[in-house]
């Protein structure tokens, strides 16, 4: 099942063209202050074509939704770039550490699964060296491993070598 | 009385144990009719699965959620980014039809199906709004003299069409949490920016994520506070592994950080060792020391 949506869609969905550039959103942004991300560029970039998939500062935004937040006219910026990132993940344009963050969802449930020093201070804390979730029950990892085939998941991140 | 299922996600049980440790004792002690929710998976983070594929992320969620539904619990989140995840995914699929089915679908794979029957609640919220401040204020033990550098984290409060919390740029509930047990709540410039790690900036893009860090902790640095207090683990891991990485390019900070469950704990009378903050990645003995010279007053 296609997961993502095409950039017509975006574009329409998230009110895009409403954009006048007056720049709050780039104002507000903490990654625009540090890296090469300026928000009101990348809107526009969205807007107009296509080319914004493969823009590379779409993968600097922390999510803070301040610009989302601030925008006078409404456009929801970070949800517009997050389904460009899905459009770009389907088009196979994945970091290769996220890509290695998602094997570890398919490989544990969790995509920061527990390790032999943190068993350790579990331990020390008196808590079972194992937590109560997935780690814990295999039946419901296998239950998680089943609803990611489903969706095609493995497909989509480029799955485990 | 309300009835809540901790959801414990990934970073509270396997890197920041003595977070999910107090947050037990907190509830405990509040009288909460509370147990874990046994066989969750990751929530599964907003910034990188959500933008990789929408209906694996709220096929995913969905599955928590109805482990919750199915014992008639709310669920309770001590993550800003599982809050956002969980949260977001659980409206979303109240208020869409086309994709409720779409998900539910999926879910029949493993027999399960969402329903849509419960709420997903952030421990701040939902001590504010659930137990209230004077209902906390009786049952603590102590008052904390301790002046901290509050960080509410983005997801806690945003989006805002998604939170029932009041204001994003001028909040006062988790101040108001934290003063009543005794603390200094220290205004400080940026105090509401992001600590950087969201998004998968920290997972993909370390170097940015430490440099908005690096931006916040030396505005917490000019605010000359005792520890930073959140109520997020993704942030935790940022501030404090971020600072033992600034400290290896020659930039030391030493600002402890602990979650508000930890504060909280500390407040019932739990010493610092209970609860974990001797296990953070930074050294944070001599803040140990000082919660333990408080703690005999």
């Amino acid at each position: 099942m296609a997961g993502a949506p095409s950039i017509e869609e975006v574009i329409e969905d998230f009110n895009v063209l409403k954009c006048m550039q007056c720049g709050v959103c780039s104002g507000s942004c903490p990654s625009g202050r540090q890296a090469s991300l300026n928000v009101r560029r990348l809107v526009r970039k969205i807007g107009r074509d296509h080319a914004a998939i493969s823009d590379e500062s779409l993968w600097m935004c922390t999510t803070c939704y301040n610009c989302q937040e601030r925008c006078p006219r409404g456009i929801a910026i970070v949800d517009a770039i997050l389904a460009v990132r899905s459009i770009a993940a389907h088009e196979g344009l994945i970091l290769e550490r996220h890509r290695q963050v998602a094997n570890l969802l398919q490989e544990h449930g969790h995509a920061v699964p527990i390790d032999d020093a943190h068993k350790e201070k579990r331990m020390q804390l008196g808590l079972n060296s194992l937590p109560s979730t997935v780690h814990s029950h295999p039946d419901d990892l296998k239950d998680v491993k089943l609803l990611l085939a489903s969706c095609g998941f493995g497909d989509i991140t480029g799955g485990k070598e | 009385m309300m009835k809540i299922s901790l959801f414990l996600g990934c970073l509270v049980p396997n890197r920041y144990p003595g977070i999910e440790k107090a947050t037990g004792i907190c509830l405990e002690s509040l009288g909460i009719d509370w147990k874990e929710l046994e066989g969750a998976s990751c929530c599964p983070a907003p910034g990188v699965f959500r933008s990789f594929d929408e209906p694996t992320w709220l096929a995913l969620a969905s599955r928590n959620i109805t482990l919750s539904e199915t014992d008639e619990r709310d669920v309770l989140t001590i993550c800003n980014g599982c809050y956002g995840s969980l949260a977001d995914a659980n409206l979303k699929l109240k208020n869409n039809p086309v994709l409720k089915e779409q998900t539910n679908s999926h879910l029949s794979q493993i027999g399960r199906h969402f329903d849509g029957t419960i709420d997903v609640r952030h421990i701040i919220e939902f001590l504010y709004s659930e137990i209230g401040v004077q209902k906390i204020k009786e049952t603590i033990v102590r008052q904390l003299d301790l002046k901290v550098a509050l960080h509410y984290g983005c997801h806690m409060l945003k989006p805002s069409s998604n939170r029932a919390t009041a204001s994003v740029e001028h909040p006062s509930v988790f101040d108001e949490l934290v003063e009543v047990l005794g603390c200094t709540s220290v205004d400080y410039p940026d105090k509401m920016e992001c600590c950087g790690a969201g998004g998968g900036v920290r997972s993909a893009l370390g170097e940015t994520a430490l440099a908005i860090t690096e931006h916040k902790l030396g505005k917490i640095e000019g605010a000359d506070v005792d520890c930073i207090v959140e109520a997020c683990p993704f942030c935790h891991m940022q501030f404090d592994a971020g600072q033992v990485s600034l400290a290896e390019k020659g930039r030391e900070f030493g600002i402890p950080v602990i979650h508000y469950s930890q504060l909280l704990a500390l407040s019932l009378g739990y010493s610092p060792e209970d609860v974990g903050i001797n296990l953070n990645e930074m050294d944070c003995s001599d803040f140990c020391n000082l919660l333990n010279e408080l703690k005999k007053d």
